[in-house]
């Protein structure tokens, strides 16, 4: 069972970085324009008046 | 003082309404050179129109960031004042045909966002930490007898300490709700959920403190996670209906062009206009403040403001409201303060009478909890007190039960069940150009059984049509047309589509309030009223209302032109089919009586009044209530607004008046009024559906209450029930969608 000990550990840290990297898309705006961003792969000028962020 | 916002909301900015102006008064300058500006675009549907704006923006000199938010509709643009302005990027905007109109963020409540936000987390948290607990959870349960005490209790230490905090912070939604309730000595749905909550997780650390078998910190915080995505979507829906419309209408800020007393004009926002200052309105653009004429004689279009289907002429001393179209010349007007005993003002105070007495109206899943909530806290009360005196087992045994009964009772599937219903509901209705406004709209309109209907704008197409187009002979019409192309009164352009593709006249007059002349051939031509075209009431055919134009050539009689409001083309096949569904059909206008009287024939309404002033039609749905009546109105006026607001349920088309839509539950696009009928079907589709789930979530909880109440319920019974009536219940409301698909085909 000495196992564990890396097992659990290792799983909490995959969970909370999974919950971490949610709550960061979150505080970027990951989700203020869900229609917007699906549509934008298919333009093609890729100037760079629109800074990247 | 600063207008109001509903005189805010009053003036809607369309596509000529001087955008530009506008827009001017709301740039924010930033630091360094440059200036930013936002937008909301009102026909930016796909992403095609996000690449053409996008691109012509970016094309022009000096702007520096576009950024179009499809979802919202709104559109950024910060730009180097040096190289470019305002008026020039909205006229670049306008080139591609799309109507831009600016708003004021800073105006925009956020706390709706935030609130978003903070339920986002706390589901996130919640479903961390049941994702995780369940994890050791399973090992426990699989583990069984096998498993040693000391690894099991390590399992349920560790799961207290991803529990625990996760409940202290996913829950808070719920404590403070419950909290709230029980202050004000009340009980709600989130009483019983914070008490299982908080009793599970807080036996189960005793539990895991004396090396106990049973924890139910996955119960607490799988629960905790079901309720957050069932208040998340109800949030989200509300909070989508609200800024849907808001953005579009109420944050839609306006400007007015204000003379100085040294004569200069400057842009300024409404809200700055203060009484006594005199506004111009150019002849073609709304009012944007109540006011008294001043200088100018024209003609109002007002058919927003009081239903009539007919410009009335204003001269100086009368008096116009904002939201109405100043048709003919160039006015000033002096702005009245907002508290005078204006038509606006009576109608905003007709319209919060009316709103206090819908705010009665209970919801569905509220109903329910007032009767549930009582009866799960008395059978775990009950439980405790049968497993600790009767039977006579320790408290601790007793009341891990009543804990157990509160877990299986916690209404997961409750929750979930009318906000699934609505998210579904309310998607496929804004397919269908419905949008409903307000968040328990369908519930309403689902139980109504009469629909009063306003005539202009709701039943007909709020414009006059030509309807004795074969008595004249086409040669008159298109010298009239010719004429006509040079006003923007509505019988001329009526005037104009009916005649087609045709010459425009030169150097044409128009006299406010009487017609057009011009000079054709060295004949003196004239278009407009009898007096206009030198008639007398003696030499008239017919008695002479508004509905007439005159066309009157030297030494040529005088030629008539009839005009209609005409119905909306699907109007009569919608009446019907909404009275062979049981419904009663009313109709209340502000209009003339003869101008009423052959729509209620045409549409086969015996019950219909005209010349109802606005507080008439609040009166007659008041009285409608008072019998018991659950009433849709469906009306677009400004003189409707109160009695929108004062209906069981109301709805209105999407070329209203703002406050208007801001009044209505629903708002529905387009030329017909067969979204109408598909907002009733959905409505009562979705009610059943709701019902269902009631129905589902009840005869789970006779199976399982049961169980609870002796005691044979373990954690993983718990979850499993759990979980599988959530799941039943979602599953049952996206029906809803099946039912979409079939009726495409």
């Amino acid at each position: 069972m000495n196992v564990l000990v890396i097992l659990i550990p290792a799983a909490l840290f995959l969970g909370l970085l999974g919950l971490g990297a949610f709550l960061w898309s979150l505080r970027a705006g990951q989700y203020d324009d869900l229609d917007g961003a699906a549509n934008r792969i298919l333009f093609d000028d890729d100037d760079e008046t629109t800074p990247r962020r | 003082m600063a207008r109001t916002p509903i005189a805010a909301a009053l003036v809607k900015a369309g596509a000529n309404d001087g955008a530009a102006d506008n827009a001017v008064a709301y740039v924010r300058k930033e630091p360094g050179d440059c200036a930013s500006l936002h937008l909301v675009v009102e026909n930016m549907h796909c992403g095609g129109c996000v690449n053409a704006i996008e691109r012509t923006l970016k094309g022009v000199e000096g702007v520096v960031e576009v950024r179009a938010n499809l979802t919202t509709k709104r559109l950024f643009l910060r730009w180097s004042r040096a190289l470019v302005d305002a008026s020039t990027l909205i006229a670049a905007i306008a080139g591609c045909g799309y109507r831009a109109a600016p708003f004021d963020p800073y105006r925009l409540v956020s706390d709706r966002d935030d609130e978003n936000k903070r339920l986002l987390r706390a589901m996130a948290v919640a479903g961390f930490a049941a994702a995780n607990v369940m994890l050791l959870s399973v090992a426990v349960w699989s583990g069984g007898d096998g498993m040693e005490p000391v690894t099991r209790a390590f399992f349920h230490w560790l799961s207290a300490l991803i529990a625990l905090p996760a409940v202290a912070y996913a829950g808070q939604p719920f404590f403070r709700s419950a909290f709230a309730a029980l202050r004000s000595r009340a009980l709600n749905m989130d009483v019983p959920i914070s008490l299982a909550v908080l009793l599970a997780s807080g036996m189960s650390l005793f539990i895991t403190m004396r090396g106990g078998e049973d924890a139910y910190f996955d119960a607490a915080v799988a629960l905790l996670f079901f309720l957050l995505i069932g208040r998340y979507l109800d949030r989200r829906m509300r909070a989508k209906a609200c800024s849907a419309a808001e953005q579009l209408m109420i944050l839609r800020a306006v400007a007015a062009t204000v003379i100085g007393s040294d004569g200069m004009t400057r842009t300024m926002p409404i809200q700055a206009v203060m009484p006594g200052m005199r506004v111009a309105v150019a002849a073609g653009d709304r009012i944007p403040v109540d006011g008294c004429v001043r200088a100018g004689q024209t003609e109002i279009d007002a058919s927003l403001i009081t239903g009539e289907s007919l410009p009335a002429s204003a001269g100086i001393g009368d008096q116009v409201f904002a939201g109405s179209i100043n048709l003919a010349a160039p006015i000033e007007i002096e702005t009245m303060a907002a508290d005078s005993e204006s038509l606006l003002a009576e109608i905003v105070g007709l319209m919060e009478a009316a709103e206090q007495g819908r705010a009665r109206y209970v919801r569905l899943a509220d109903r329910f909890a007032r009767l549930y909530a009582p009866v799960v806290h008395f059978l775990a009360a009950a439980t405790f007190l049968g497993w600790f005196a009767v039977v006579g087992v320790t408290w601790d045994a007793a009341l891990m039960n009543a804990v157990a009964v509160l877990i299986i009772t916690c209404p997961c599937a409750l929750g979930l069940a009318v906000p699934v219903v609505q998210v579904v509901a309310s998607g496929r209705l804004f397919k269908n150009g419905v949008l409903l406004k307000s968040p328990d709209g369908l519930e309403r309109l689902a139980e109504v059984d009469m629909i009063v209907f306003d005539k202009t704008g709701t039943l007909t197409m709020g414009r006059p049509v030509l309807t004795n187009k074969a008595e004249v002979s086409p040669t008159s019409l298109r010298l009239a047309a010719s004429l006509a192309r040079a006003s923007r009164h509505p019988l001329s352009r009526a005037l104009v589509e009916a005649a087609g593709i045709g010459p425009a006249a030169r150097d044409v007059e128009e006299a406010p309030g009487f017609g057009l002349r011009a000079m054709i051939d060295g004949h003196d031509v004239r278009l407009g009223s009898a007096a206009w075209c030198g008639m007398t009431t003696s030499t008239l055919p017919s008695p002479d209302s508004g509905s007439m134009l005159w066309l009157k050539r030297d030494g040529v009689a005088p030629v008539c032109f009839r005009f209609e409001d005409e119905l909306r083309p699907d109007a009569v096949d919608v009446v019907r089919s909404l009275r062979s569904q049981g419904l009663e059909i009313a109709l209340l206008s502000g209009d003339r009586l003869e101008a009423v009287a052959p729509v209620a024939a045409a549409l086969c309404i015996d019950d219909w009044r005209g010349e109802c002033r606005p507080n008439d039609k609040v009166g007659r749905l008041e009285a409608l209530a008072a019998e018991g009546r659950k009433v849709l109105m469906v009306g677009d006026g400004l003189n409707d607004a109160p009695a929108l607001a004062a209906a069981f349920v109301s709805a209105s088309p999407s070329t209203a008046a703002d406050v208007s839509q801001t009044a209505a539950d629903f708002v529905f696009q387009g030329d017909g009024l067969g979204s109408l009928l598909d907002a009733f079907a959905v409505a009562r589709l979705s009610r059943r559906l709701v019902l269902q789930n009631f129905g589902l979530a009840l005869a789970y909880n006779t199976v399982a209450v049961p169980l609870a109440v002796v005691g044979l319920v373990t954690p993983l019974i718990a979850a499993i029930a759990m979980s599988s009536s959530s799941l039943i219940v979602t599953l049952n409301s996206m029906r809803l969608k099946l039912t979409d698909r079939d009726a495409k085909r």
